[in-house]
């Protein structure tokens, strides 16, 4: 099976290609074309900010290829929000694979942004992606952007308001949080995306 | 609800994890990714790794040792030691690392946080203060506490420090109260508490933790997110299962280890 990390410059790529090294998977990574249609799992990884992950999807001549796409896509953290239609993060037009806005969330006395820890997770819906995962199951966040509920929600966290830790629309998916850093939990949804 | 933080401190010097007393007189405690693992396995939620003399000797933290605990754990980590530009905090990110620190580098070059967090997101730039307490009640930070002979102390106020660094773009703020560190009477819940209420980022209380008692009190009373500790986890005084089931005990919310078997 070929895995492929999109090459989007996130921070992050090497620890998700180290995950996916523990399960047994060596995922290329990649900005060419060719190399990302032909893959049978696409993972879109994603450290930063919205606007120059845009940018840089764009310079790389991927917007149009990652619309594309028919086989299972994964979205991680910032990954995740790309998919979105559009966030609130500079005010940026994403991918348009999740009908879904980024929204940032409010600062308040007991909830300080970024969202930075492990946090539940809770099953909103079945889905192949959340095979296992159990009731009492935290993940490892870090982010101040969050996409809200909706129906692509598979999994929601509470951190004042709840919002959508893992989301499906079609082929598409994403992960708010860092499976790549959130120990067995993790280790299992990924494995769970590689299964799709 | 977001659990409370559980964060086992390495330092590491010439590639191996050591620890002082009141930052002095280091002895080794072990390899990097074999502790790195153990902590891993008994259920910490973050790691920290202070390259702790690369401030004093002028160098940046050694990258080999970060791709090898990032190809080996998957629980976030944080590096420190002498990372003075972005281009510096990028090879570290590069090889892995979750996050970074800045100390002293920040000290001497404020903008530093504001160019880290311009590259990288503010979620990836914590500041570590080091503070101690002086003559004339005032809370003032230290420097190049790594190495004692070059500590320096400063003219500059913690809090006032504090409040630059979040302005600048600080994701994150670890504050370490060298008074209690290393004696392990408990975290120093005053200054924590004056801290968190000017912090509105993530705050982690750094320094004197020798019971479990500690930690609660520093979540408890000074509603810090994260308590780290180093020397009772290396000797094995705390064990970090049972510390983790107590504070869930006293109402705290954790992360348990053993929710860690669904895989």
């Amino acid at each position: 099976m070929a895995v492929v990390l999109v090459d989007a410059g996130g921070t992050n790529i090497g620890s998700v290609r180290y995950a996916l090294q523990r399960l047994g998977t060596d995922a290329a990574l990649t900005a060419d074309a060719t190399a990302i249609r032909a893959a049978d799992k696409v993972i879109l990884p994603g450290v930063g900010a919205a606007g120059p992950g845009m940018a840089r999807l764009r310079e790389l001549g991927l917007i149009e290829l990652l619309r594309s796409l028919t086989q299972p896509v994964l979205g991680v953290c910032l990954g995740m929000q790309l998919l979105c239609a559009h966030s609130e993060e500079g005010d940026t037009a994403c991918l348009g694979l999740i009908p879904a806005t980024v929204r940032r969330f409010v600062e308040t006395s007991d909830r300080r942004v970024p969202h930075m820890g492990w946090n539940r997770l809770r099953r909103q819906r079945e889905h192949p992606l959340l095979a296992g995962l159990g009731e009492d199951d935290y993940a490892y966040f870090v982010h101040s952007y969050a996409v809200p509920l909706g129906e692509w929600s598979l999994a929601s966290t509470d951190y004042g308001e709840a919002f959508s830790a893992a989301v499906a629309h079609g082929n598409f998916h994403g992960m708010q949080f860092h499976p790549e850093r959130s120990a067995a939990v993790g280790a299992r949804l990924l494995r769970n995306f590689l299964e799709l | 609800m977001l659990s409370r933080r559980i964060i086992p401190c390495l330092d590491v010097r010439d590639g191996k994890v050591v620890k002082g007393v009141r930052f002095r007189d280091h002895v080794v405690m072990g390899e990097i990714v074999e502790l790195a693992l153990r902590y891993r396995d008994e259920g910490a939620d973050e790691l920290v790794f202070y390259d702790i003399t690369a401030s004093p000797e002028g160098r940046s933290v050694d990258r080999a040792w970060v791709e090898r605990v990032a190809r080996a754990i998957d629980i976030p980590f944080c590096v420190a030691g002498g990372i003075r530009s972005a281009d510096e905090a990028r090879a570290v990110l590069h090889a892995g690392a979750d996050k970074i620190s800045v100390n002293s580098p920040a000290l001497e070059r404020p903008e530093l946080i504001d160019e880290l967090a311009d590259a990288f997101g503010v979620q990836c730039v914590v500041v570590g203060i080091d503070s101690l307490r002086d003559a004339d009640g005032e809370w003032r930070v230290r420097q190049y506490t790594g190495d004692p002979s070059k500590t320096q102390a400063l003219a500059r106020r913690t809090l006032d420090w504090m409040i630059e660094a979040q302005q600048r773009g600080a994701g994150e703020i670890v504050l370490n109260c060298m008074g209690s560190d290393g004696v392990r009477r408990g975290y120093d819940l005053t200054q924590l508490s004056v801290a968190r209420a000017i912090c509105q980022v993530p705050l982690i209380a750094s320094g004197g933790a020798g019971a479990p008692e500690h930690f609660r009190d520093a979540f408890v009373e000074a509603d810090v997110d994260g308590a780290l500790a180093a020397s009772v986890f290396h000797a094995g005084t705390i064990a970090i299962p049972a510390l983790k089931r107590y504070l869930h005990g006293q109402g705290i919310a954790m992360r348990l280890p053993d929710q860690e078997t669904t895989a």
